[in-house]
């Protein structure tokens, strides 16, 4: 196949970005969106060019690593598809693509594709875990959870914090993100006796990270490669309402 | 370089409690006073270094990725061990320690692998507490599935992203720590070199991944948490950025290297599809539970899978191992796929592939329940190769997964180099030739929850806490020495890219020292690698500054690490004269075809000392000694 590809290059977090183009052939539909990208940065290398940065890693959908905005969407057209998923032969002969970072302002660009995301570390860090220390633990089965609740905290927990939902959100809004662990934590006993300050505790940092409010529109949901529900944001909604009265 | 192993005596089973009562302990107040620094931030770093601080250390930890959550465990599919026998099927410590030992060929330590046992059991119980999302049944208890090996039911999962969600967990209690201030957490820092004081570790040098900046840092002692070097092969299952620099720089430092020739194959991965692949990903082991492994009866049988009727399908596993079936271990139902594909009956482009068929599972359980046990693994399957496993079968081959070797550790987990510690893939000391399914997961965990929580304050007991900065003349030297090393990089201005020296090398290391290797095979890739690295070294093009994030650059680093340590496994390949677990010596076989050990002459660890000259090293012996495992020929039949 051949491509056509707009992608966006900055040097670094202070430069001014702009796009360029470039022209590649003798792709194959069997080849991820991501080796595409090697064989541009091998031919950029062979001319002595700077090849193009992109965060990346696992190549099989789970680091969270990979992070760019294709033709307009997050990780591109394929839905419930990560970046590294995501495969050449979605697209056609002959088409132009357009690649750029997450745009989000709690996402700086550190380099052409490659954003800073310690914000959503920084969320986790404020409250989404359970404090337990090492060694204070019961025997596993002393508290039977029942197998719906685990099986939606698992689907809440399934979040590879890849930033695709501020990305696709016109409000730059980390709900989803957020309400993935928050949820998480709270279908299972183990996460109730911090629930309600976990909650306020990761709702005040994300508001301090810059990230914009929810206002409903569930582009989140549809860019997550995960599926990661809109549910989780209401169940969010309770607890921090819940808590901001009773807590 | 002295050997010692420091194993407790008496009995296997309160070794480890003799132990723990007998190390020296640091108390609470004097705690705070230390420095740890840990490389890596998968299972064992972050367990590690959320445990650590718990006690009261101050904690330095450092990752090369934008954040902690991004190591390679988080790939990890189909679950963890543990000897909970929660199924009453008959499992017990001693038995997860049995099949341990036999799984991995009798090269592993004794001690050591029992205690893996004993404590896979807290390590369940602390990621429930976590929150870790584990699989139930109706009535709220876990439940566990099968894995190779075994012939208990003792593996627990969450869904197919068992390690995504243990690694969440200790990323959770590694973030708790941030966020109390006691470790200080250091993301997009690659570790380029190990700072020695006195003959003790005590610092690191780093290069920042954004600024370039090289920088170094010092602590009472160094924690080593960064995995395996599989991608020496180039194509493997790990994530792009894995390498062996970490492991490689502290052996070039004077710590000892154990067994580098002992690779794992993992059966079941993605055939390659292409020249251009820079990676293969992995098929869960798990899917071996329902899915059965066959080829045509006939070579060169080019019809689609339905055309074949039962009668002339092998189902080879099945077969050769009827009481372990395609649960045989992962060595063993590697090589028996590359045999059937040597004979010609391999399936795909190339025949380079075996079936892996769910359609007698489907029709026994629904497609419901199938789903429901390997969804995800299905849709990443239909997504790379486009075709839909509920109606073909899955196409497999084998692709280089974990690797047994690394730096050879103590009991107490530190290297011959006092002071440098060692956890998870990065050190030697579990599997032996090879390892189970779901027990890379349990030894991350076990080193970092269990293990070097207790033994770390026996080495700091003796240690005067921040006595060494890095101020000290040892750290300006190996800054120096870091920079002067990224200079040369960027002022060879070759022809060939860092990724072509990878690929070469990987091709060569595949073909000569992967699933089967022989005398001829080794030598021919001892020569060859020298001069692929001379020619790197002459050759290679790096673009870009020292001082801005540079991918080249990164890459060259790991690439001419990759070029040295390569030739050292070959040393080791070829030193080993006999077949054991996923170390295959086609001179060493039995008529059927299975690997013939050697226990008269190799039943030891090779622990290889770096003598200045990378194709020279000297060769250290730790003999292995079997008290409680009758040592016998490996049989799954």
């Amino acid at each position: 196949m051949k491509l056509s590809l707009k992608v966006w290059r900055q040097k670094n977090k202070e430069a001014e970005g702009q796009f360029k183009d470039y022209a590649l052939s003798d792709i194959s539909p069997d080849m991820s969106f991501l080796e595409m990208l090697d064989v541009l940065n091998e031919q950029l290398l062979a001319k002595g060019e700077e090849p193009v940065a992109f965060d990346h890693d696992c190549r099989e959908g789970i680091c969270g690593s990979c992070s760019m905005m294709i033709n307009g969407k997050p990780h591109g057209p394929e839905s419930m598809t990560t970046t590294c998923q995501l495969h050449m032969r979605k697209f056609k002969d002959g088409d132009n693509v357009i690649i750029e970072p997450w745009r989000a302002s709690p996402f700086p660009v550190i380099r052409d594709l490659v954003v800073d995301r310690s914000a959503f570390d920084r969320i986790i860090q404020a409250g989404g875990f359970i404090s337990v220390n090492t060694g204070n633990a019961q025997d596993g089965n002393t508290l039977p959870i029942p197998k719906p609740d685990a099986d939606s905290a698992m689907d809440a927990a399934a979040c590879i914090g890849c930033g695709a939902c501020v990305a696709a959100c016109k409000n730059a809004s980390a709900m989803l993100f957020t309400a993935a662990k928050v949820s998480h934590l709270g279908y299972l006993p183990q996460g109730q006796p911090e629930r309600q300050r976990r909650v306020l505790k990761m709702v005040e940092q994300m508001d301090g990270e810059g990230f914009g409010n929810c206002t409903n529109t569930y582009d989140c949901e549809a860019a997550c490669p995960k599926g990661i529900s809109v549910k989780n944001i209401a169940r969010l909604n309770r607890d921090f309402l819940k808590a901001s009265i009773f807590g | 370089m002295k050997l010692e192993s420091n194993i407790p005596s008496g009995p296997i089973e309160q070794k480890w409690d003799k132990h723990r009562a007998e190390v020296k302990l640091v108390n609470p107040a004097n705690k705070r006073k230390y420095r740890i620094l840990v490389v890596g931030s998968g299972l064992a770093g972050a367990s590690a270094a959320a445990t650590l601080a718990e006690l009261g250390y101050n904690v330095d930890c450092f990752t090369f990725h934008d954040s902690p959550r991004r190591a390679h465990s988080i790939a990890a599919q189909g679950g963890i061990n543990a000897a909970k026998n929660y199924q009453n099927d008959g499992d017990s410590i001693f038995r997860l320690f049995y099949d341990t030992v036999k799984g991995g060929d009798f090269r592993a330590r004794e001690a050591n692998v029992y205690r893996l046992a004993q404590v896979s059991v807290n390590i369940i119980d602390q990621c429930v507490a976590q929150g870790v999302p584990f699989a139930r049944e109706y009535g709220g208890y876990l439940t566990n599935r099968s894995f190779g090996g075994a012939q208990v039911s003792r593996t627990f999962y969450a869904k197919g992203q068992t390690g995504q969600q243990l690694l969440l967990g200790a990323y959770s209690a590694l973030s708790r720590q941030i966020g109390a201030g006691t470790v200080t957490m250091h993301t997009r820092k690659e570790m380029m070199e190990l700072v020695l004081v006195d003959g003790h570790a005590r610092g690191i040098v780093t290069r920042d991944l954004v600024s370039g900046n090289v920088e170094s840092w010092a602590g009472d002692a160094v924690i080593l948490a960064t995995g395996g070097y599989s991608n020496v092969f180039y194509l493997s299952t790990n994530a792009m950025a894995c390498n062996v620099t970490s492991i490689w720089r502290a052996h070039k430092k004077g710590a000892g290297l154990a067994n580098p020739c002992f690779t794992q194959i993992h059966p079941t991965s993605i055939p390659q599809h292409g020249e251009y692949q820079s990676k293969l990903t992995l098929m869960s082991e798990s899917l071996r539970n329902d899915g059965r492994v066959w080829v045509p009866l006939k070579p060169n049988d080019n019809r689609a899978p339905h055309d074949i009727p039962e009668s002339e399908r092998d189902y080879y596993l099945e077969r050769k191992y009827p009481s372990f079936g395609n649960l045989s271990p992962r060595d063993i139902a590697s090589r028996a796929a590359k045999e059937v594909c040597d004979e010609g009956r391999g399936v795909g482009p190339g025949g380079r592939g075996v079936y892996l068929d769910f359609s007698a599972a489907i029709n026994r359980l629904g497609e419901k329940t199938i789903a429901e046990r390997y969804g995800n693994l299905f849709e990443m399957y239909e997504r790379i190769t486009g075709e839909n496993p509920y109606n073909v079968p899955m196409r497999i081959y084998p692709a280089p997964h974990y690797t047994m070797g690394g730096l050879w550790v103590d009991y107490n987990l530190m290297s011959t180099i006092p002071g440098l510690h060692v956890l998870g893939e990065a050190n030697f000391s579990d599997h032996g030739a090879n390892r189970l399914g779901a027990s890379a997961l349990m030894q991350g965990l076990a080193d970092g929850y269990f293990v070097i929580p207790y033994t770390i304050g026996h080495y700091l007991a003796g240690v005067k806490p921040g006595s060494i900065t890095n101020e000290h003349p040892e750290f300006k030297k190996a800054v120096e020495d870091v920079k002067g090393r990224i200079s040369t990089f960027l002022s060879i201005n070759g022809k060939r890219t860092t990724s072509s020296f990878h690929r070469e090398l990987g091709m060569l290391m595949w073909n000569n020292c992967g699933m089967a290797r022989s005398e001829s095979s080794l030598k021919e890739a001892l020569q060859r690698i020298p001069e692929i690295r001379e020619e790197f070294w002459n050759n290679v093009n790096v673009v870009g500054s020292a001082t801005e994030l540079n991918t080249a650059l990164e890459h060259a680093g790991r690439v001419a690490d990759f070029l040295e340590f390569a030739e050292l496994m070959c040393i080791d390949a070829l030193e080993r004269d006999e077949s054991c677990g996923g170390h295959f010596r086609t001179e060493h076989q039995t008529e059927d075809g299975e690997a013939r050990r050697n226990d008269e002459d190799f039943c030891h660890s090779s622990v290889w000392e770096y003598s200045g000259d990378t194709s020279k090293p000297t060769l250290h012996k730790e003999q292995l000694t079997f008290e409680n495992v009758k040592l016998a020929t490996r049989s799954y039949k």
